[in-house]
């Protein structure tokens, strides 16, 4: 056979990472501010209050 | 021995959908280093995760608050195919798009590329289709024969039972069986046949 290809995978480490704290401040305010309005032909709104 | 009591997920869930902002904060904490690691095994990049782990979280907040979540008991593996979904959706987007780095001096070959000229690429198909011509001729004569029938000559299974004398059926089992033992010798050697 000509030549065999080596299965070369990213053998990189993973370390224990954690998101940023802004990050999951974002989400939570996101969350507080997220109002979804449901319609009477059952159709969603959703609007992001300050 | 002490006793830790821990509340589900199932029940957090539940709890949020009600209005329990605090329920959203506990699963975020107890799952966000596993989901966080997970996109960044995918992704190795600090800023690309961070922003899939939070587009992640919003398509969470938006479905449960739509009162759309259904798998309850199930909460994880629901955020990690949505995570996961969203790191294919971001392969997709940046092979589409040139990707262009600031590095202060600006070069326009970093986001000009000519597809047709890349020397490399025509180098590395040519070395593939070489390996698989070669790799077919290790097979059996008569699966090689409806290969390259196939493959090469695109023959139809009509055309090639015609000319193989065989039946339709004997022949498709022929390219079958072609296919497996071209699978089993790339997997015994570990060739990887990519462009």
């Amino acid at each position: 056979m000509a030549k065999l290809y080596l299965n070369q995978s990213p053998n990189k480490k993973v370390e224990n990472l954690e998101p940023r704290k802004e990050t999951i401040a974002f989400l939570l305010n996101y969350s507080k501010a997220l109002n979804v309005v449901e319609t009477k032909n059952k159709k969603t709104f959703e609007t992001i209050l300050n | 021995m002490k006793k830790i009591k821990t509340t589900t997920d199932a029940t957090l869930v539940k709890s949020y959908i009600d209005g329990n902002e605090e329920a959203l904060s506990k699963l975020i904490n107890r799952h966000q280093q596993r989901i966080y690691n997970f996109i960044f095994s995918k992704v190795f990049d600090r800023d690309i995760t961070e922003d899939i782990f939070q587009d992640t979280f919003i398509k969470v907040i938006r479905t449960l608050k739509r009162g759309k979540y259904n798998e309850e008991g199930k909460f994880l593996p629901w955020v990690m195919r949505i995570a996961h979904n969203l790191v294919i959706d971001h392969f997709r987007k940046s092979n589409r798009m040139p990707k262009f780095e600031n590095k202060g001096d600006f070069n326009i070959f970093s986001v000009l590329k000519d597809e047709k000229l890349d020397a490399e690429k025509l180098m590395v198909k040519d070395q593939i289709e070489n390996d698989v011509r070669n790799l077919i001729q290790e097979l059996p004569e008569d699966q090689m024969e409806v290969l390259i029938m196939r493959i090469y000559k695109d023959m139809s299974f009509k055309e090639i039972s015609e000319r193989t004398n065989v039946s339709i059926n004997t022949a498709l089992g022929r390219m079958r069986y072609a296919l497996i033992n071209l699978r089993k010798v790339i997997e015994k050697h570990n060739i990887v046949l990519t462009n």
